[in-house]
């Protein structure tokens, strides 16, 4: 029977079918990060369980770790230090593969798992974090989880799971220069709303994947869970191969020949049916800026502030109401109107090594506006490495940006480093909800580019009218 | 984990779309390495005048003297979005939260509620608007859950039927730990991962002297 890449997946992972739909898995790889990993493995000590294969686990330190050079287990986050040092002692207790704050390969984990080969195509991979969905873009199956859920896939190697039902997202045309993979997932979430993936394993297919790099993939596969889907894939493809071989953790010698042949099979058959089919057209799309506090608040960049939707929900209303009042904005003001306080590049979404050469194209020879708090976070310890290697750092800092160790750094504010009360900022990361970057603080999702020419201009620009 | 069969108890509703776990318990109010001490932060930023602070908001529907002892949130469409931090569920659940009447949750908080004894209930948003309307008037504004039956009867006597996994079902009605469960089968997971590691042996294969 025809397949989808999805059912291939779940069915080489299937343990046993439990009852109602819901299957034991599997599961091929854990990753963990000081926030959420931590308590996980403390609690699983204090059950008496242990970890069942410790070489199958990794753990970076991101989520709250200080990103300013000579950084220690300091952390401007309350208790910060303790989240670290706990993680620390249950990893080496444990005996899993620790990316500790002074490793050489230490970054987030969602950039440094496909940058170090720990995901492959066809492996189930699981991180009590939601943005775990960026590693579908390899063709695995990668999906955020609870921390009971990351303690259960310890003890276990396996979960339980509810099989989603299947979508394609036929992504079609090609996207003109200044247009990226930011802008195709805002506009995709814009489009059908925040729970417009609800219940689904979604497949990107079509031209404009075809067309993407490895980098803008992870990038449109990070923002499913902002659709509200159980993950998002993209079948493996020759780009996919060449990014892989070679890495640290990826098959070697006749182990790579014997996995390229299986991932050779990692598509979905060409009569497979889905549950659901959407199709964007790319063609035309403008750069994408969100304007209110969630994703699905987003339009183009020469758009204006939208007026409220007739006929909509109630809760859908007060959503509106209270997204203008906290954004301080007014239906039918243009976003290039919009003036800034801030810049923000970095987090799990957008601060690879192509999203920092896209930016610092725009950057370069430029000033950041006065009075514009502009930062760059490089994803991994790795990608700082090319960039300095490149002269990006350099470009970056004569604009104007910090230029910071690796982290996850200002995406999230967890009582410790933000951008200010009511202070607008425009950020390449993936989240616009409220107090998200601070207290009261208004983010603008964009894409590195938007975000450079922003900082640029000093409010929110068009990204088309600074390319190089 | 406390078995969840009937709940009877004051209901409030947050009728917004796309309540996410951000705001359900802000990070900056994860404060130890801990599932417990986090019912504080629960709405911290809606719930208190600053940040940080603990002065209490008096507009906000869980400080009004009407809603104490609130343990049913109604909310709407896609309630639980965002972070995949089960501290969300654990604040809920601290604050004494048995149920949240949603449209639809974000899958993450879902399973997260199943595994801490919260029942994450869906009902359309039309019954669920009904329902909020009804329990505005401060004297009236309890509500029952039948779990084993899947019905929620509202404050004026109607019944609405709800639907739920039968395998979550269990787990909330019986007060399951999942991983106990699962260790049960260990022999058939051993099976399954001999024939799994022949196929699939290059998964089995890492190096451990990745050093940086």
């Amino acid at each position: 029977m025809a397949q989808t890449l999805f059912d291939k997946l779940w069915a080489d992972h299937e343990v046993t079918v439990l009852e109602d739909s819901l299957s034991l898995l599997y599961i091929d790889r854990i990753f963990l990060h000081e926030r959420t990993g931590s308590v996980a493995l403390e609690s699983l000590v204090a059950a008496g369980r242990p970890v069942l294969n410790p070489e199958k686990v990794f753990c970076s330190m991101d989520h709250i770790v200080d990103t300013h050079s000579g950084r220690t287990d300091e952390t401007l986050v309350p208790s910060g230090k303790q989240f670290i040092q706990s993680t620390r002692k249950a990893s080496q207790a444990a005996g899993i593969r620790l990316f500790d704050i002074d490793d050489p390969m230490q970054g987030i984990v969602h950039v440094i798992s496909p940058e170090l080969g720990i995901v492959q195509p066809g492996c189930t991979l699981i991180c009590p974090d939601s943005h775990t969905c960026s590693q579908g873009a390899l063709g695995a199956l990668a999906w955020g989880v609870g921390s009971s859920e990351a303690e259960h896939a310890l003890a276990t190697n396996t979960l339980v799971v509810k099989k989603p039902k299947t979508m394609r997202v036929n992504l079609t045309g090609v996207l003109e220069p200044g247009v990226t993979a930011k802008d195709v997932i805002l506009q995709l979430i814009a489009q059908y709303g925040a729970a417009g993936g609800t219940g689904y394993a979604i497949e990107f297919a079509g031209e404009v994947i075809d067309a993407m790099g490895i980098e803008a993939r992870l990038t449109l596969c990070n923002m499913a869970v902002e659709f509200s889907a159980f993950t998002a894939l993209i079948a493996p493809d020759h780009k996919t191969l060449d990014y892989i071989e070679g890495k640290p953790y990826a098959p070697q010698g006749d182990s790579w020949l014997q996995a390229k042949q299986h991932w050779d099979t990692l598509f979905s058959d060409h009569d497979a049916r889905f549950d659901k089919e959407l199709s964007l057209d790319c063609s035309q799309l403008a750069p994408v800026v969100s304007w209110g506090t969630s994703p699905q608040h987003s339009c183009a960049v020469t758009g204006t502030v939208p007026v409220m939707p007739e006929q909509s929900a109630s809760s859908d209303q007060s959503s509106y109401q209270r997204a203008y009042q906290y954004m301080d904005l007014q239906p039918g003001q243009a976003l290039t109107s919009l003036v800034i306080d801030a810049a923000f590049i970095g987090s799990c979404t957008n601060s690879r090594i192509s999203d920092l050469r896209e930016a610092a194209a725009i950057l370069r020879g430029r000033k950041v506006a006065a009075g514009v708090k502009a930062i760059c976070v490089p994803g991994s310890k790795a990608v700082k490495r090319v960039a300095e290697a490149e002269g990006l750092d350099q470009i970056f800092i004569a604009a104007g940006f910090e230029w910071r160790e690796p982290g996850c750094s200002m995406c999230f504010f967890a009582g410790g480093e933000n951008f200010g009360f009511q202070k607008r900022v425009i950020s390449s990361t993936n989240r616009n909800f409220e107090g998200r970057q601070g207290p009261e603080t208004r983010t603008h999702l964009a894409s590195p580019v938007t975000v450079a020419a922003s900082a640029i201009a000093g409010r929110i620009a068009d990204p088309r009218d600074y390319l190089p | 984990m406390t078995p969840f069969i009937t709940h009877t108890g004051v209901a409030a509703a947050l009728l917004r779309t796309n309540i996410d776990t951000d705001a359900i318990i802000p990070s900056r109010e994860m404060k130890l390495v801990s599932k417990q001490g986090l019912g504080e932060g629960l709405f911290a930023g809606w719930r208190y005048t600053q940040v940080g602070g603990r002065e209490p908001n008096p507009d906000f529907i869980l400080n009004q003297s009407a809603y104490q002892g609130t343990s049913i949130l109604l909310a709407g469409k896609n309630f639980g979005c965002g972070s995949s931090r089960e501290h969300a569920v654990w604040a809920l659940a601290e604050y004494g939260i048995r149920a949240i009447i949603a449209p639809s949750f974000g899958a993450i908080f879902y399973g997260n509620c199943i595994r801490n004894g919260i029942l994450p209930l869906s009902l359309p948003d039309e019954v669920i608007a009904a329902m909020a309307a009804q329990i505005q008037d401060p004297q009236q504004h309890q509500i029952r859950i039948d779990l084993a039956h899947r019905q929620v009867i509202g404050v004026d006597g109607t019944v609405y039927e709800f639907v739920i996994a039968k395998a979550c079902q269990h787990m909330l009605l019986d007060g399951l730990d999942q991983i106990g469960l699962t260790l049960k089968r260990a022999d058939s997971i051993a099976a399954f991962e001999s024939d799994y590691q022949k196929r699939r042996h290059w998964l089995f294969e890492l190096p451990t002297d990745v050093a940086g």
